[in-house]
């Protein structure tokens, strides 16, 4: 029993106690405590996910609208004979949301080459450019389509954010591709590209986790993923477990907090001691 | 680019490479063409320069050499499997390397989401609404922020169709992240406005005056 109090007390101890009660460096950061509970709960819930998608259960994922738009944007692309152009965001690789742009081209390069659609994909990074290439590869040659890939379908066209944006507008208005696709990390040049993308007639398609740049796709695209959704696209699109777990996993992480938020401010309003509840959530 | 540092010539370029990028306004033309390639060859030029004085030599070659770091031979040993890229029979190495980037940013980013966004949004939310008064807005301000926080968490639910009462309330938290778009609409565009100024201001106010020599 002592043993759990001394495990368990930091947890209602204010992180500043915690620091002058160490009294030096150490290994472990007790005042995260609360970030590792989080994180062993969502690790758990996301492999109770994966098993149970592994073993045929189906897992239940809502119907997002604009990935449903791919498929047609795709195909529109084939009849029109003109490309589809994918932008996986202007950040490095490093970058959480160009790693979920760079799953959705994946699907988007394996409806493009079941199609025979042409795809060509623009970056910022030569790193993004690298990881773009071995992607959109992979999709031809799984789709049996091998012959039809070639390098020069991702193309490095500039170093800096507006430098991109001037290139892709530019190519936007001579290839005039029928289908935009932007899906990762996007700043200022959001509005330009997507402006332009709409002058040019195409069917536009975006998604990005960076709020203030959402208005802007809402407003010039045709479909939008906003914020997690763009996470979420990937497991919509491959219905692969290891995605779908992950994005269950998540949604029960929501669950729990939005109980907790709720469970702590009856508490709050009826009792002092719901306090507690805030220095568990305390981060240094 | 400062004018009054400038000699005529400097801010004739700039001021030239600006009216070029403006005129796609007007439709796609040579002189926007011409502006295009000059920017996207400068920085990609630019950026080979600066990642190979900042990251080569100061991050790696310097302190291999003089600091004995010996532990950078690993990253540099990953950055030069990229190479393999070039040659198609070892190609396949380079995947080692975005493997090693790819999966250690998920890491990262999950723990910096945990603890840098949400914990502290939860904590921030689990407010006594009824603390405060109704005159001063305290009351219905902290309803709001409740009520926001947990009707878009719920718009965010993916696992169940959204009908009924969870409908509902996804299209309340629909409401919350419009207002917030809008409010993000204004911001930037007031933000977009001042740099348009700022250019404006230097081709009326400090090139055009100078290169007729009124100034």
């Amino acid at each position: 029993m002592k043993k759990l109090l001394r495990f368990f007390t930091p947890l209602f101890l204010h992180p500043a106690m915690l620091c002058a009660s160490a009294g030096g460096a150490s290994w472990f950061r007790t005042d995260r405590i609360n970030s590792l509970i989080l994180l062993i709960i969502f690790a758990a819930a996301v492999l109770i996910y994966i098993r149970l998608a592994k073993t045929g259960r189906p897992l239940f994922i809502r119907k997002l609208s604009g990935l449903d738009a791919m498929d047609d944007a795709v195909g529109r692309a084939t009849e029109m004979g003109k490309p589809v152009l994918f932008i996986p965001g202007i950040q490095e690789v490093s970058e959480i949301q160009t790693i979920a742009g760079l799953s959705i081209l994946g699907r988007v390069a394996s409806y493009t080459a079941e199609y025979e659609a042409g795809l060509l994909v623009t970056v910022q990074y030569p790193v993004v450019m690298a990881a773009a290439q071995e992607i959109v590869k992979d999709a031809y040659v799984n789709a049996g389509k091998r012959e039809l890939y070639n390098d020069s379908m991702v193309q490095y066209v500039a170093g800096s954010q507006f430098a991109l944006a001037a290139a892709v507008n530019g190519i936007m208005t001579r290839i005039r591709p029928a289908a935009n696709i932007f899906m990762g990390a996007f700043y200022a040049e959001s509005l330009l590209l997507a402006e332009t993308g709409n002058l040019t007639g195409a069917i536009q398609i975006s998604g990005t986790a960076n709020p203030e740049q959402l208005p802007f796709f809402i407003a010039a695209c045709d479909f939008t993923l906003m914020g997690e959704e763009l996470y979420a696209a990937s497991a919509y699109l491959s219905g692969e477990p290891k995605l779908l777990g992950s994005l269950k996993g998540q949604d029960l992480l929501k669950i729990i907090i939005i109980i907790l938020i709720l469970a702590a401010i009856v508490y709050l309003m009826i009792d002092w001691k719901a306090l507690f509840i805030l220095k568990i959530l305390e981060t240094s | 680019m400062n004018p009054a540092d400038s000699s005529l010539i400097e801010m004739s370029v700039a001021g030239f490479l600006i009216l070029s990028i403006f005129s796609f306004l007007y439709k796609d033309n040579p002189f926007y063409r011409l502006a295009e390639h000059i920017f996207a060859g400068l920085t990609a030029g630019y950026y080979v320069g600066l990642i190979y004085q900042t990251v080569i030599v100061q991050q790696l070659t310097i302190p291999i050499y003089r600091e004995g770091k010996l532990e950078l031979i690993f990253p540099a040993l990953l950055g030069i499997l990229m190479f393999t890229r070039f040659f198609d029979r070892f190609s396949y190495l380079s995947r080692i390397s975005l493997a090693f980037v790819m999966g250690n940013t998920a890491g990262i980013f999950l723990i910096q989401q945990l603890h840098g966004l949400v914990l502290p949004q939860t904590q921030a939310t689990i407010i006594n609404p009824l603390a405060g008064s109704w005159l001063l807005g305290a009351v219905p301000g902290g309803m709001i922020i409740i009520a926001g926080v947990i009707t878009t968490l719920i718009y965010f639910y993916f696992s169940k169709e959204h009908k009924g009462v969870l409908g509902k309330t996804a299209r309340v938290g629909m409401v919350f992240i419009m207002i917030s778009f809008g409010a993000h609409f204004g911001y930037t565009v007031m933000a977009r406005l001042s740099l348009l100024i700022g250019q404006v201001k230097f081709v009326a106010f400090d090139w055009l005056p100078r290169l007729i020599g009124v100034n």
